[in-house]
């Protein structure tokens, strides 16, 4: 086998910036601010995120558009982002999730009710499906502000976990609708659901 | 006293930067910057030898910086990757090159590294590479691998990489003693940890001071370190091994070193440039480890209580095309398969089998949920056999409270005596029994029948050695801002040690825990470490914490009591401020003791001005640091157990069937679980909550699918079922319930056992028992579908399979004695029937 030695490092001629393929300029809003960028028609939206852009909240889980953890909102609609090329969203605006949050007047930003939700929660264990979550449910709790139980199973039903086994996430469903109703919310009670269980004398 | 926070579901410090997108995961490092990216050639054959590799067209893709083949390897990094723990029994362990040496062992592993500016370009070049492949016939299966008419490896003609039989009691002395015997098959198939993130590298070489950074989205950057550095042969501490945020682990990232973990530092050294390497979702189908496939064969003799009078176990364990994790997931099997039981005698004799498949290494439960799927299905059949109570028969094997410390007699996974520290098995019982009600279930079968439903009920039980060694390590640093410093070398993937071991912190020094900062999975911060598996962490790193914290604290108290004039039993640490015990204005800021403890010469800030050797009154007979003294209020300590602490656990559910259908859903789920005491309930709940869902996945869903070629047919998310909420019962909704007991481990300083692989252990084990329970014939394989379930249910119509009817509280006495008829048992021969 072999390539007689031909696997040494290129040239400086053969550097030049990412010839062969055609770019086009994409103009939109990401988290209300103007982005105007120069892409490849096949960057993904999720790459130019990332990787141009350095919004790197978004994550990547399956580039197929099964797992969720991509999901940002087009226009206020969630969208999977590994989908979508960015050249196609020219014109629109995009919100990642770290757009969620509400800029103060002194420069701060505060999060919003669902972030705030998955803290007070553990919704999130390894935080990497978070981002497609926060949107996700961001988009349906501005459909629907009062879900019940089974709508706030429904409103994540297709984003992937594999840390929380998706209880936690449920929780903080119904009570980012809490806190978006009364702020001062007390926090929910964590831990073992039946530790009344447990006074047995061991 | 200040505030506790051992023990308080605290809410998690990762999470302010997790819920806002400010984590730092493998990808995102050097985003927005020139990073030059890495894809890897893998083989699309399962066992092939490799002709010729021409890059030429690959070559002329513009963008491309560099092709790596085998031949491009020189020195350790063209040594095979290293066979990580070795064991006398595996006599055969194979590993991979780095990159692929003439040959292909499974479909996916790395054959060519192309380097370019970008992913797209790179994965443009590599399609370009032509590999001439003399396809070999692959063996696929652990039937294809016993029969041995074709080679995983052609140097191994028996496909097995390990045999090891180990024996505790007299086992035909305990047969003979048997009533009863039983003897079946059951067989658990392969799935994988598919941790959300894959795996991931990216590597940074210093010219300037020939020094490299790596991060790695692992689970042992310490390991990792070494790792490269003996392979690219760089002196150790010019080497740093950093796990960034990380997106899952579950057993996959403790493997190490992949491929990708040599080669990308290795491009990075030589084409100068930052490189990284992103795994995408099929390659980590085709090329990270799987884990679970095994077949069991079972013999068990009993008396008429259903005590185990003796217990022989046969195994096939598939550890796919490589061992470089040794045989840890077999050794487990076979040790933790005794559960929280005693057997009279027990034998068990594994092989471990060569499969041209994806490697086999610990997946979360690493050999436990398969161990725990035959001891639990024997009890079943043990208590069908007798037509008893399935509890009962748990209950009459079950090693007793007075019995801890309790000596299984075999050797455990650490090498150590298997030796039960801990726990209390009837109560746990009791806590399960009480919450589902398995004594009335009269009311809920008639529902179910009423809606045309098969309802069934199951439980299942488990011990999990947990936390093993040999150590781990901890620094706590206390600055002079008074905040704390907190380092340990294991890492995490989202598990909350940030959180865990900043509560444990805070209440060993007497601190607010926002003023404690921990650092986990860093070499630059602690660089002596094992790493993050086994259900390990709050027993290893947050025993070392405790005791960093408490070396920290006694120097803080010596230093206060110094400039206090005082003794140092009458201080106190409350809320980061040393004080005098009954007379708190008598006090001094822990971060003032930060200062005192460090003389200076250089006034750089206002807290050295307070230092500097020029200040205050000094005794000028002693040097200003004393002698065996050190500057600083630091502390350092390691914490190195005995031997493993197990935790334990029991699960219970309710299922419906359709029918027609033969749809499966869980109605309710029950947890009973000890893992000693909890610093972090939420934690901890959160932890068992993850597990219960990969159970789940794993008995209902999850099953890599390989045809005869080798060819894993599902690598991706729309064919391989991971479970999405839907699948998953829903405490929200009332279907799921979490209770515990707390047995205080006696091994380390804080009573803890391991939480993290919990959930997962016994779930196809239960979810088996209560399917049967609800169809009427054996469950003997997982994953089962719903297709799965009516061919079983074929058969059982054509007689092709017994019925099995399990005892339901109260049930008419004539129909117990049928079910005891109806079984398999054999009557042993000297017992008069």
């Amino acid at each position: 086998m072999g390539s007689n030695g031909m696997t040494t490092s290129l040239g400086q001629a053969a550097q030049q910036a990412v010839p062969g393929e055609t770019r086009r300029v994409v103009e939109l809003t990401v988290n209300g601010v103007h982005r105007s960028a120069e892409v490849d028609v096949r960057r993904t939206l999720a790459d130019f995120l990332r990787h141009d852009l350095a919004l790197t909240g978004t994550h990547v889980g399956c580039e197929h558009g099964v797992c969720g953890a991509c999901t940002v909102l087009l226009d206020g609609l969630p969208v999977r982002s590994c989908l979508l090329f960015a050249a196609t969203v020219s014109g629109h605006a995009i919100t990642t999730i770290e757009g969620l949050g509400e800029l103060q007047p002194d420069g701060t930003t505060k999060v919003s009710p669902v972030q705030r939700a998955f803290r007070d929660c553990h919704a999130l264990q390894c935080g990497f499906c978070t981002p497609g979550m926060l949107t996700t449910i961001t988009a349906g709790l501005a459909e629907n502000p009062h879900p019940t139980p089974q709508q706030a199973v429904d409103m994540i039903s297709g984003n992937l976990c594999r840390c929380t086994g998706y209880q936690n996430i449920v929780e903080a469903v119904l009570r980012a609708a809490e806190l978006m109703e009364n702020p001062d919310a007390p926090l929910p009670d964590e831990g073992f659901t039946a530790d009344e269980h447990a006074k047995g004398d061991v | 006293m200040g505030q506790r926070y051992f023990g308080e579901p605290i809410r998690r410090t990762e999470d302010i930067r997790l819920t806002t997108g400010q984590g730092h995961y493998l990808d995102d490092i050097g985003a927005g910057q020139p990073v030059l990216e890495a894809a890897f050639l893998r083989s699309p054959h399962a066992n092939a030898r490799i002709r010729s590799i021409d890059i030429a067209d690959a070559l002329d893709v513009e963008g491309v910086r560099a092709i790596y083949l085998y031949e491009d390897l020189t020195g350790p990094v063209a040594e095979p990757l290293p066979v990580l723990i070795p064991h006398p029994a595996l006599t055969a362990p194979r590993t991979p090159y780095a990159l692929a040496k003439d040959r292909v062992h499974h479909v996916g592993q790395a054959v060519a590294m192309v380097v370019a500016e970008n992913r797209y370009l790179a994965e443009d070049a590599a399609q370009r590479i032509v590999v001439d492949y003399e396809v070999l016939p692959a063996v696929a299966t652990l039937d294809m691998a016993r029969a041995a008419e074709r080679h995983a490896h052609d140097d191994v003609p028996d496909n097995i990489s390990a045999h090891l039989l180990q024996t505790v009691g007299d086992l035909d002395a305990g047969f003979a003693k048997a009533t009863h015997t039983l003897e079946f098959d059951l067989h658990v198939e392969r799935s994988a940890s598919t941790p959300l993130e894959g795996k991931g590298v990216y590597a940074k070489w210093d010219a300037d001071d020939s020094s490299l950074r790596v991060y790695s989205s692992t689970q042992a950057s310490t390991s990792v370190r070494a790792a490269i550095a003996a392979k690219l042969e760089i002196p150790l501490l010019k080497v740093e091994v950093i796990a960034p945020d990380v997106g899952g682990g579950f057993g996959v990232k403790i493997a190490h070193p992949w491929p990708e973990e040599i080669m990308v530092p290795f491009a990075a050294i030589r084409l100068g440039q930052p490189v990284k390497w992103a795994e995408d979702r099929r390659e980590h189908f085709i090329s990270s480890s799987h884990e679970r496939g095994q077949d069991h064969h079972v013999r068990v003799g009993f008396d008429d209580e259903g005590v185990i009078t003796a217990l022989d176990v046969l195994f096939y364990h598939d550890n796919g095309a490589f061992t470089p994790y040794g045989i840890i997931n077999p050794i487990i099997t076979s040790t933790q398969l005794l559960g929280p039981y005693k057997p009279g005698a027990y034998r068990v004799d594994f092989y471990s089998m060569y499969t041209n498949t994806v490697q086999v290494t610990p997946y979360r439960g690493a050999g436990r949920p398969q161990g725990v799927f035959v001891m639990e299905r024997t009890m079943d059949k043990i208590a069908q056999a007798l037509g008893k109570d399935r509890a009962e028969v748990r209950a009459a094997n079950f090693i007793q409270p007075d019995e801890f410390p309790y000596d299984q007699g075999l050797i455990f996974q650490d090498g150590r005596p298997l030796i039960y520290d801990s726990g209390n098995y009837p109560h746990q019982l009791t806590i399960l029994k009480d919450m589902i009600g398995w004594d009335d279930m009269a009311a809920r079968r008639a529902d179910a029948a009423s809606r045309g439903k098969l309802l069934g009920v199951g439980m299942a039980c488990y011990v999990e050695g947990t936390g093993v060694g040999p150590y781990e390590g901890a620094h706590v640093h206390i600055q002079t801002d008074g905040t704390v410093d907190v380092a340990t070398g294991l890492t995490s993937q989202g598990q909350g040690h940030q959180t865990m071991l900043a509560q444990i912190t805070a209440d060993e020094l007497g601190v607010p825990f926002e003023k404690v900062r921990v650092v986990t999975g860093d070499t630059r911060r602690f660089g002596y470490a094992v790493g993050t598996f086994a259900s390990r962490t709050a027993v290893m790193s947050g025993s070392a914490v405790a005791l960093a914290a408490r070396a920290a604290r006694a120097k803080a108290l010596r230093v206060a009591a110094n400039a206090l004039e005082c003794d140092e039993g009458d201080l106190e640490i409350v809320d980061g401020v040393v004080q005098m015990k009954g007379a708190p204005d008598t006090k001094i800021d822990l971060g003032t003791v930060a200062v005192l403890s460090n003389p200076l010469r250089y006034a750089f800030d206002k807290a050295a001005q307070a230092a500097t050797q020029f200040q205050g009154v000094d005794d000028f007979d002693k040097p200003p640091v004393a002698e065996d003294d050190e500057p600083g209020l630091e502390g350092k300590d390691y914490y190195s157990p005995p031997r493993s602490t197990f935790a334990s656990g029991m699960h219970a559910a309710i299922v419906e069937i359709d029918p027609e259908t033969f749809d499966i859903h869980i109605d309710k789920y029950f947890v009973v679980h000890d893992c000693g005491r909890l610093v972090n309930p939420m934690i901890v709940a959160g932890q068992v909550h993850g597990g219960v869902a990969q159970g789940i996945g794993g008995a209902l869903y999850e099953k890599m699918e390989y045809d005869d070629d080798g060819q894993l047919q599902n690598a991706s998310f729309m064919d391989f079922l991971m479970p999405y909420v839907t699948e998953i019962p829903q405490k929200e909704l009332g279907e799921l319930e979490l209770g515990h007991q707390e047995t205080p481990s006696p091994l380390n300083p804080i009573g803890v056992k391991g939480a993290g692989e919990a959930g997962v252990i016994p779930v196809s084990a239960l979810i088996a028992s209560a399917i049967e329970d609800a169809v009427g014939f054996p469950i003997d394989s997982m994953p089962i579908s719903p297709n799965g379930l009516y061919r079983l249910h074929e058969r059982f119509a054509a007689g092709e399979l017994p019925r099995v009817e399990h005892y339901a509280a109260s049930p008419p006495a004539a129909k117990r004695a049928r079910r005891g008829a109806a079984t398999r048992t054999k009557k042993s021969a000297d017992t008069p029937s």
